[in-house]
């Protein structure tokens, strides 16, 4: 690429929904897809003389995002209003937080090895809705939304590529999902990211000016909207011009990045320390009791399970991908004292399983149900083969492995007078490659174990039905 | 009968409808009967931006008679919020609007047996010291016609000071029931701050609002602040956690108290006659017991400035939310932003918008440092001032609640000249102390009012001088 | 410091009150005298510590309760269809000055 002089330069802001039942400053609900405006009080519709007061548990979860990437906590954080008009924003002022911020000076590890500084997480509160297809001549607005509680993280302008930001953004979605504070989906709005971009010559060291892309909503979208805004970037550079400092949209129908149509001056935001809201005074203990709860996070997890359950690098990534699925593979692994195949297990027939069953349904068959099978292929009781069988059993009717393989006859066969019994009638019905077989011609053993196991329904244990046949020879 | 008992305290009308003898109904009758008689309409003293005699009989029909208010009639500032009458504000931009929840004072009001008979004509949102900013016209004081009634609780003061009702609400910014109190001859009370729950108070400037209370007597006030006082934090995250004073049964003499005189609410400026009633209340105070000592408070002189700075500021973004959009008028214009800018321009006052703008411009880029901060840095050397003196062994401040007694319409055409009539009402507002005024006599034949300012919290100490005075001055304080 | 009228066009803008080119004088007079009454504060020396208390701010549960409307949304609202609030199509339906 011509832009080959010049190194990316990426900042992010990912707003996060907390994982609330009612909204940061009024009781209303914060339930997704209701009808238009039900779930609003005076305080979110912002009537004269509604005040607000804070939930506590949107800042428990701000608290724990913040320790979950490695934040500084403040004792004493400040909400301020930063004012602006717009027909979804109900009170022309969005409560936020600006001079003190509830956490500052984190850090998220990418898996390259590279440590990406945050600057400071605020809590502040989301606007409504505004739909602009549904009347003609008229912006329909929605303030469901409206008081949602949301928490901003800022990254410094670290992330030095495109790919390097969608790593970014999957290691800090991965850590709130650990830390239980949001559902971080982009399609239901609970997780955004606006980006800010620049570029400069390798080497370097001052910061160019930057422009910021927003509607990005997807992460394949900000890899590629930043692709795109940096090429422009560059030759705006190489033609010898100036960068003017913007918001950019990004089109992701047109794949296309265009700058959006603010009114000049409009981004004085006159923040000031909101009178309605005391400052946010949190105790040590308070914080430290939340750093208590805190899970073990995928990095440390992902060293562990190479170190205690002898996965590889890359099984170690899908199995910590959700905190859900680690939890489940440790319980299987444990109670199975077979790791690898409880990895093989939990990675194939259960991501399978529980993708078939739908999003949000939970993992099907208990981990204890689970290990319970992986024991008895172990233990020769049931053949690999059968345990898929017994598997789906206990997919659809729920029950117990051992139950089931008694119950459907999928138990292996291991005394030798059943054994004995079919292969002596399979030797019977086929005296030709019988014959063959006991002349020497050791190939067809294979066939006459697949009759055996064809007449016994795959119920024979192998082992012991080849060492059965092998006896024949030269008898 | 009945008439004989509105014109008495409020105890008494509620004692006298607990026990039967007089019923929440027939006290509206009177209550609308007086009004009449004192021409307290829109071509009289226009006291009430709205009120109607209909619902004000239904509303006693069914209040409870058991509570501390049984029966009492009570007016209510038109900017916190009810949901019968009108919550306008006095403005147009709320012109008709009913608000669809109710303030906790006006709820506390409603469960003590209290009957609303109107809200009462105010300055524009708050803004202003005469009624003169009410879209809906000026009220006026019922001492003499051509004189404003103070404000911007003006309607609630005259509903009092004319005998419609022996107990109004107000509320304050710099002085907004103080003022008026003053100037109508009756009591008004501005709690500390935390002390009565601010939600359903329609906000001006948020960290000095308040609700405050009018009575005839100290006794009146106490009873209503005691019935609305008390921790809402479910509702308002700066109200105290403080359950409400009792202020009726306190000593009525002042041993052992120290009263400080502030020196910078002395100025060589005051009027003769205003000294003069000032000594006079003073030394009833040391003949009820109390030690008078001369203080200082060295920031006074900053006060003004600063709250003419953080007031506007907060109201800015407090009056954001009238955009046409949810409630309220609507102007349509070019497009959003002109429907915004002609709602905007048409709803509110002349006033409101010199503050909005002044507001914006304090806060805007550029300027915060040296106007918002710098503000918000000096309110807070007047609030180490009066902590300092109160430190010092004095209990409570005596001062003159006004420089002058009330003046006549369109007297105060210059903005600034207005702001100066709050430059001793005003600190208590930044210092968010409790402070009241009372009646202490007439200058030039219109009343003037002593004010009595206490530590945080120390309502119970504040009454306690307020009784003493009332007490000790007894009808000269009318004269 | 004096206000302009460039000053007093550029904070009607943001608060979004329509201020016509004729009233521009009077209020630039008027802000002009109320601010030189303020100007008072920047001589004054604040340095001084500031205040430290650490009050605090009530926490509400996450309980559903919100305060109850005693009438319809629509009753008070301008324009309201389909239980939408409805205001002028925006000229920009991606104006770029809202935040995320």
């Amino acid at each position: 690429m011509s832009h080959g002089r010049y190194e990316m330069v990426v900042g992010l802001e990912v707003h996060v929904q907390l994982r609330t039942r009612t909204k940061v400053f009024c009781r209303c609900s914060t339930q997704f897809g209701d009808p238009p405006n039900q779930n609003t009080c005076p305080v979110c519709l912002a009537l004269p003389g509604a005040l607000p007061v804070l939930n506590g548990r949107a800042v428990e979860f701000a608290v724990r995002s913040g320790l979950a990437l490695g934040c500084a906590i403040r004792e004493r954080s400040v909400f301020a209003r930063k004012n602006y008009f717009y027909p979804d924003l109900p009170k022309g002022y969005q409560i936020s937080q600006f001079e003190m911020p509830l956490c500052e000076h984190g850090f998220v590890a990418l898996a390259s090895g590279r440590t990406i500084g945050i600057t400071r997480i605020h809590m502040e509160e989301d606007a409504g809705k505004s739909v602009h297809d549904r009347f003609a001549g008229y912006t329909a607005i929605d303030l469901n939304r409206s008081g949602v509680p949301l928490i901003e993280i800022v990254s410094e302008p670290e992330l030095s590529s495109s790919a390097e930001a969608g790593a970014y953004l999957r290691a800090v979605k991965e850590i709130l999902l650990y830390a239980g504070v949001s559902d971080c989906s982009m399609e239901e709005g609970s997780l955004r990211v606006d980006a800010n971009v620049s570029a400069r010559r390798h080497g370097e060291q001052a910061l160019r000016t930057r422009t910021e892309i927003k509607n990005l909503n997807a992460f394949s979208n900000v890899e590629r909207a930043l692709e795109i805004e940096f090429a422009r970037h560059c030759a705006v550079h190489d033609a010898g011009g100036a960068v003017v400092q913007q918001t950019m949209l990004y089109d992701a129908d047109r794949n296309s990045v265009r700058p959006a149509r603010s009114k000049e001056g409009s981004q004085d935001y006159r923040y000031f320390p909101d009178p309605d809201l005391p400052p946010l005074v949190l105790s040590r203990a308070y914080i430290e009791g939340i750093r208590a709860t805190l899970p073990e996070f995928p990095s440390a997890r992902r060293v562990r399970y190479r170190t205690d359950f002898a996965v590889s690098a890359v099984e170690a990534d899908l199995l910590t991908a959700e905190p859900s699925l680690g939890d489940y593979f440790e319980v299987v692994a444990r109670g199975s004292g077979d790791s690898k195949a409880a990895a093989h297990w939990v990675m194939g027939e259960v991501l399978a399983a529980r993708n078939a069953a739908g999003a949000g349904t939970g993992i099907p068959v208990p981990a204890e149900a689970l290990a319970e099978l992986i024991r008895m292929v172990k233990a020769g009781t049931v053949s690999n083969t059968a345990a898929k069988t017994i598997y789906a059993t206990l997919v659809a009717e729920g029950g117990a492995a051992r139950l089931i393989a008694e119950r459907d006859g999928l138990l292996l066969v291991g005394d030798e007078t059943s054994l004995r019994g079919w292969v002596d009638d399979v030797f019977k019905e086929n005296p030709d490659e019988a014959a063959r077989f006991i002349g020497g011609e050791r190939r067809l053993q294979g066939v006459l174990i697949g009759l055996v196991m064809k007449k016994s329904q795959g119920s024979a244990d192998p082992q012991k039905l080849s060492q059965l046949i092998g006896e024949r020879v030269g008898r | 009968m009945t008439a004989s008992l509105l014109a008495g305290a409020a105890a008494g009308i509620a004692a006298a409808v607990q026990a039967g003898t007089a019923t929440a109904v027939a006290l509206v009758a009177e209550s609308f009967r007086r009004g009449r008689e004192v021409n307290a309409g829109r071509d009289g003293l226009n006291a009430f931006v709205s009120s109607d005699e209909d619902l004000s009989r239904a509303l006693a029909a069914s209040a409870p008679c058991g509570g501390p208010l049984a029966g009492v009639p009570v007016a209510i500032k038109d900017n916190i919020a009810t949901t019968y009458l009108t919550t306008s504000c006095g403005s147009k931009m709320l012109q008709g609007y009913v608000s669809p929840f109710e303030a906790t004072a006006a709820r506390k009001l409603r469960e003590a047996g209290a009957v609303l008979i109107g809200k009462t004509t105010m300055d524009e949102f708050g803004m202003g010291s005469s009624t003169e900013h009410c879209a809906f016209g000026s009220a006026k004081n019922p001492i003499d016609p051509t004189r404003v009634p103070g404000g911007s609780s003006g309607g609630s003061a005259v509903a009092v000071a004319a005998g419609i009702c022996p107990i109004a609400l107000g509320s304050e910014t710099g002085g907004s029931v103080r003022q008026p109190a003053a100037f109508c001859g009756i009591v008004g009370v501005k709690p500390t701050y935390g002390r009565v729950s601010r939600f359903g108070l329609v906000a001006f400037a948020s960290s000095l609002d308040h609700v405050g209370v009018f009575g005839r007597t100290v006794d009146d006030a106490a009873l209503a602040l005691e019935v609305i006082a008390g921790p809402d934090t479910a509702h308002d995250a700066t109200s105290a956690v403080r359950e409400s004073p009792a202020l009726r049964h306190v000593a009525r003499d002042l041993e052992a108290m120290i009263i400080g005189l502030p020196r910078e609410y002395f100025p060589a400026s005051l009027s003769a006659e205003m000294r003069d009633r000032c000594d006079r209340a003073i030394a009833a105070l040391r003949a009820r017991g109390a030690e008078i000592r001369h203080v200082s408070l060295p920031n006074t002189a900053l006060a003004i400035p600063a709250y003419y700075i953080i007031a506007p500021a907060e109201c800015a973004a407090n009056l954001a939310r009238f955009d046409g959009v949810r409630y309220g008028v609507r102007i349509d214009g070019d497009g959003l932003v002109g429907m915004y800018e002609a709602t905007r321009s048409g709803g509110f006052g002349a006033e409101v918008t010199r503050r909005i703008l002044l507001g914006t411009y304090v806060l805007s880029a550029g300027y915060y440092d040296a106007y918002y901060r710098k503000a918000m840095q000096v309110r807070e050397r007047i609030r180490q001032d009066f902590a300092a003196v109160f430190a010092s062994g004095v209990h409570a401040l005596f001062t003159p609640t006004t420089p002058t007694p009330a003046f006549r319409f369109g007297e105060r055409s210059d903005p600034y000249a207005m702001y100066l009539s709050d430059i001793f009402t005003v600190t208590a507002n930044l210092a968010e102390l409790p402070a009241m005024s009372l009646p202490i006599g007439r200058v030039t034949g219109l009343p003037v009012g002593g004010q009595v300012i206490a530590p945080k919290f120390a309502e119970a100490d504040m009454f306690r001088v307020a009784y003493a005075l009332e007490a000790e001055l007894g009808q000269a304080a009318h004269r | 410091m004096a206000v302009s009228r460039d000053d007093v066009r550029h904070v009607a803008a943001l608060a979004r009150i329509g201020v016509a080119e004729a009233q521009l004088d009077a209020l630039v007079t008027e802000l002009s005298g109320i601010l030189a009454h303020m100007e008072v504060l920047v001589q004054v020396d604040t340095t001084a510590g500031a205040a430290d208390e650490p009050a605090g701010m009530p926490l509400a549960a996450d309980e559903p309760g919100s305060v109850p409307l005693a009438r319809a949304r629509e009753d008070g609202a301008p324009k309201m269809r389909d239980g939408f609030f409805l205001v002028p199509r925006l000229a920009t339906h991606d104006d770029g000055e809202r935040s995320a």
